[in-house]
């Protein structure tokens, strides 16, 4: 796997340098996601590459580890310092162990945000929330919720891996709201560490050792994919529902199944066109990104930098049988 | 020997009697037969590449690309399929097949022809495979709404309390036990990792042996492509990331020696069972998630020390036996223990 990683990011590198060469005047922006053929940051990269040529003169070098891993991200970072690029845009898998890289990014002038998936304070000048932690905390419980008769019964959460950031925030945040949902009972949280098969797993475990649990909430897009494969083939639709955050193009299926009656996601387009514009601004020098400034972030209007210099997006939105067909072609 | 493996298959299947009873005894329900027949179906996948990878373990060497290849089969199947619907089923899994043997027959012509170390071969393989899987695909998945209802059913497709993909795995399980036991190539895999001279000087071509062990672990390994990626109703580059270490694991728990020419079929799918016991098990009583891969490290470290204490108990028997009874001719028995 590392050599894997190695080979990859090398691969990477030297394509990048090629195309890099080409145009040496450019701004370049490294987009490092957290691991590269997902759906999701495919398209983010489409949002960024929209962004660079409604700027202009900006390249995008959309890089990644081939598996969500926080060494394959260090390797990465430091491929891209040394191509000397603006700014670094990153979706972090780790919360600390990428911040030496970053800092050392940093150190050699390069601008660095993070964005989707958060890295700490001193990483990175500001951090890029597709929509605030406290947004998507809720609105995982009100899918619960909508799933359940009268807004009353069981669920149980489907996570990543245990270690993964916005996961954790997000399984805080809506602990933090249960409150707010008098008849909802959170049972349990598991970890499908992202794979398919043993997501699945541990939703086929949900189904036996708790039979009470209606819905399964899973805010990962492996997760609810493979939880609404687990439902249908036990053969419950009607019985459990899954909801969480997704793409639309991964749960039409499971939504016409039945399985999920409805599920939510933000833009990722959107998020890859903003994260690139805030990037861009950084190193035009146009805002310092502390705390409390506003950055102009072209179509998406003014982005405002709060607390912990976190900026919040946008809301998650809500798709169901109307509408997901629609998006699916999009993304 | 044959009385140690039978030993060894009888062990296993105990302990994993013991490990379901423990199991049921805190997840009611667990050991019910629909539930044994779901973890049997679950492991299935994993079943038909240990024998894979038992075949060319036997032949001393190891295919660290099953899982790349599995990707990249189930891949380009998927795309296949999305692609053009009309394809009938079978034609798209013998295409499969063909493609992971194609796949296997690349990492056993450079062990075979040019010589390269199998972990190296295979390492190499395993990159480039799952690289090219990212190529085809450019990174996009293939998802359920686009693959045709057949191709994502028929393996889920119930036969006498058992889906097709059980069944799969018993038709696997038959038809190698057949090949490596009743047929030369089958010998062959033992004689040429037993004591590649000796089988050299009876006429068995290692290097050849080799080959179409990687051939067999190849098309195994297309096969699970289509399964997989039925089963999970999706196809992207990183599924069964990992995954090789699995089999190679599920084969040393089963006894097969990693150095090569000891093993049964029935090892090595008893092995893959114990392992889908656990990985199905952990889920339902409630483990921490870190404690779950702590507990299937230390199983794999205890089957392989438990391997290497019973290879070399046996290896100083036979000849110390053999100096036992004519003690008086043979003056350096030790020497040969040595090597």
């Amino acid at each position: 796997m590392k050599l894997f990683a190695k080979l990859a990011v090398g691969t990477a590198l030297g394509l990048a340098l090629l195309t890099g060469t080409a145009s040496a005047e450019n701004i370049k922006i490294g987009l490092v996601v957290k691991s590269l053929g997902n759906g999701f940051f495919e398209a983010a990269n489409k949002g960024a590459q929209e962004a660079a040529k409604e700027l202009g003169g900006v390249d995008i070098i959309y890089t990644g580890p081939t598996t969500t891993t926080a060494e394959g991200q260090i390797e990465v970072i430091n491929a891209l310092i040394a191509q000397k690029v603006d700014a670094i845009a990153i979706s972090a898998n780790d919360p600390d162990a990428v911040v030496p890289a970053l800092k050392k990014a940093a150190q050699r002038g390069i601008k660095v945000i993070s964005w989707d998936s958060g890295v700490n304070k001193d990483g990175r000048i500001l951090h890029l929330n597709p929509s605030s932690n406290e947004l998507i905390g809720n609105m995982c419980l009100k899918l619960a919720a909508d799933h359940l008769p009268g807004g009353k019964g069981d669920f149980a959460i489907l996570s990543a891996t245990s270690t993964s950031t916005n996961q954790n925030t997000w399984i805080a945040e809506m602990k933090k709201q249960l409150p707010k949902y008098p008849g909802l009972n959170l049972v349990t949280t598991v970890y499908g560490d992202d794979l398919a098969d043993k997501s699945y797993r541990e939703a086929q475990g949900l189904l036996t050792s708790h039979p009470n649990v209606k819905v399964i909430v899973a805010p990962t897009t492996v997760g609810v994919l493979a939880a609404s494969q687990a439902v249908k083939d036990a053969g419950k639709i009607g019985q459990v529902y899954v909801t969480g955050l997704g793409l639309p193009s991964e749960m039409a299926g499971a939504v016409h199944s039945g399985a999920t009656k409805q599920f939510a996601i933000w833009n990722p387009i959107d998020l890859g066109y903003s994260a690139t514009q805030l990037a861009y601004r950084l190193v035009k020098k146009e805002t310092d990104g502390k705390p409390g400034s506003e950055i102009n972030a072209g179509r998406m209007g003014k982005i405002k930098v709060g607390d912990n210099g976190e900026a919040a997006m946008a809301d998650p939105f809500v798709y169901d049988a109307k509408n997901v067909d629609e998006f699916a072609k999009i993304f | 020997m044959s009385r140690i493996l039978k030993y060894r298959e009888l062990l296993l299947v105990a302990i994993i009697i013991v490990l379901i009873a423990a199991f049921s005894y805190r997840a009611p329900g667990y050991a019910s037969p629909k539930s044994l027949a779901n973890i049997f179906n679950d492991t299935s996948i994993l079943i038909i590449l240990a024998l894979g990878q038992m075949a060319v373990i036997m032949t001393k060497s190891i295919d660290l690309s099953v899982a790349a290849n599995l990707s990249f089969t189930g891949m380009a199947v998927a795309m296949l399929n999305a692609a053009y619907p009309g394809i009938p089923l079978p034609l798209l899994i013998l295409t499969a097949l063909a493609i992971g043997a194609i796949l296997g027959a690349i990492n056993g012509f450079m062990v075979w022809k040019i010589g390269i170390p199998a972990i190296v071969a295979t390492l190499g393989t395993l990159t480039i495979y799952r690289g090219t899987a990212f190529v085809l695909s450019g990174g996009a998945w293939v998802n359920q709404t686009q693959m045709t209802p057949v191709f994502l059913n028929t393996p889920r497709m119930p036969v006498l309390g058992l889906p097709l993909l059980g069944w799969t795995a018993i038709l696997v399980i038959a038809i190698v036990s057949v090949v490596f036991t009743r047929t030369i190539f089958g010998r062959s895999l033992y004689a040429s990792g037993g004591n590649p001279t000796a089988a050299l000087y009876a006429g068995v071509d290692v290097g050849r042996t080799k080959f179409f062990a990687f051939v067999l672990s190849g098309a195994l390994a297309g096969l699970c492509g289509y399964l997989w990626v039925s089963r999970y109703a999706v196809a992207y580059v990183d599924i069964a990331a990992g995954f090789e270490l699995d089999t190679v694991a599920a084969c040393v728990i089963g006894g097969i020696s990693t150095l090569g020419g000891i093993g049964s079929v029935g090892g090595a799918v008893l092995g893959a069972l114990f392992l889908g016991v656990i990985k199905n098990a952990l889920p339902v009583i409630n483990i921490s998630p870190f404690w779950q891969m702590a507990i299937s490290g230390l199983v794999i470290i205890i089957a392989v020390l438990f391997n290497a204490r019973q290879e070399r108990r046996k290896g100083r028997l036979i000849l110390r036996d053999a100096a036992k009874r004519r003690p008086s001719r043979i003056e350096a028995p030790v020497e040969g223990a040595a090597a």
